[in-house]
């Protein structure tokens, strides 16, 4: 049978890859997919709930998070072509003009 | 062992071999591939949590639109990258570290949380995923999203549309913009 517990731990594991995927990568493009692995975790847990409680609210939030994690791809994506427009290289180390 | 576990198992063990191809590959397009793998390896396992409906927007919205996107910005930003160059941040190391502490303390809290959860309730049926919710009426699980989507959740589904739209015009702003400024 699978529990809740389940899923929350794939969950996690899912979340604990991209957030050290954030970290140690230096090309922007893939910190970007770490970040759409991070939104999936979540994804994850919400559906896990709701089939643990038998509310479909967890559904519908998943629908939500998606249609949020679609903008901020288009918008993050369009900021990696023009970064590469202005500096010919999408590497984080480069684009450090606000540093302090 | 049934037949939902074994699923669940063979297609977690999918999903995290993805995950970690994704931050471990060299070549963008590389990480792109295994990012689809996980992916569509989550959408299988929504499907056995009863979500069909959210199983095929993760396939069409993320495996499909999503993905699309990030190739073709990979293809636009051709990175000639020198072969010895280091594609890992130097904080690598640290950061491997602190994430595995992040696994094991917290991981560890809510995953004892979850158990008890599912040791003290058993799972609701799971017919309650595709009845709409108040009639008792049985539906598949699209129409009782749905149901509850253009329901309830009806103001914050149009601020949805709002921000996908502004997103698109955000992208295309960004996307025109810098080009005329610096050729």
């Amino acid at each position: 049978m699978v529990t809740v517990a389940h899923y929350v731990g794939l969950s996690f594991v899912l979340f604990t890859i991209g957030v050290v995927g954030v970290l140690i990568r230096r090309n922007l493009l893939t910190v970007l997919m770490s970040i759409e692995l991070i939104l999936n975790a979540v994804n994850i847990n919400l559906v896990a709930f709701a089939r643990q409680l038998g509310d479909l609210t967890g559904h519908v939030f998943v629908v939500f998070v998606i249609a949020v994690a679609a903008g901020e791809a288009a918008i993050g994506l369009a900021i990696v072509v023009s970064l590469y427009r202005l500096k010919s290289t999408v590497s984080l180390d480069d684009a450090s003009e606000m540093k302090g | 062992m049934d037949v939902s576990l074994a699923l669940f198992w063979a297609f977690a063990a999918v999903a995290v071999a993805g995950a970690v191809g994704v931050i471990v590959m060299r070549q963008p397009v590389h990480s792109a591939l295994f990012l689809l793998l996980t992916f569509l390896a989550v959408a299988v396992l929504f499907v056995v949590a009863h979500a069909e409906f959210v199983a095929a927007v993760q396939v069409l919205v993320y495996a499909g639109g999503i993905m699309v996107l990030f190739l073709y910005t990979i293809m636009l930003v051709n990175v000639r990258r020198q072969a010895g160059e280091p594609y890992l941040h130097r904080q690598a190391g640290v950061a491997l570290g602190v994430g595995l502490l992040l696994l094991a303390v917290v991981g560890g809290v809510v995953l004892g949380d979850a158990r008890r959860l599912a040791d003290a309730h058993a799972a609701a049926p799971a017919a309650r995923l595709t009845e709409v919710v108040g009639s008792g009426v049985a539906a598949g699980n699209s129409q009782a999203v749905g149901w509850l989507l253009y329901r309830e959740y009806l103001l914050p589904f149009e601020i949805a549309s709002v921000l996908l739209l502004v997103a698109m015009i955000g992208a295309v702003v960004l996307g025109k913009r810098t080009m005329e400024k610096f050729d």
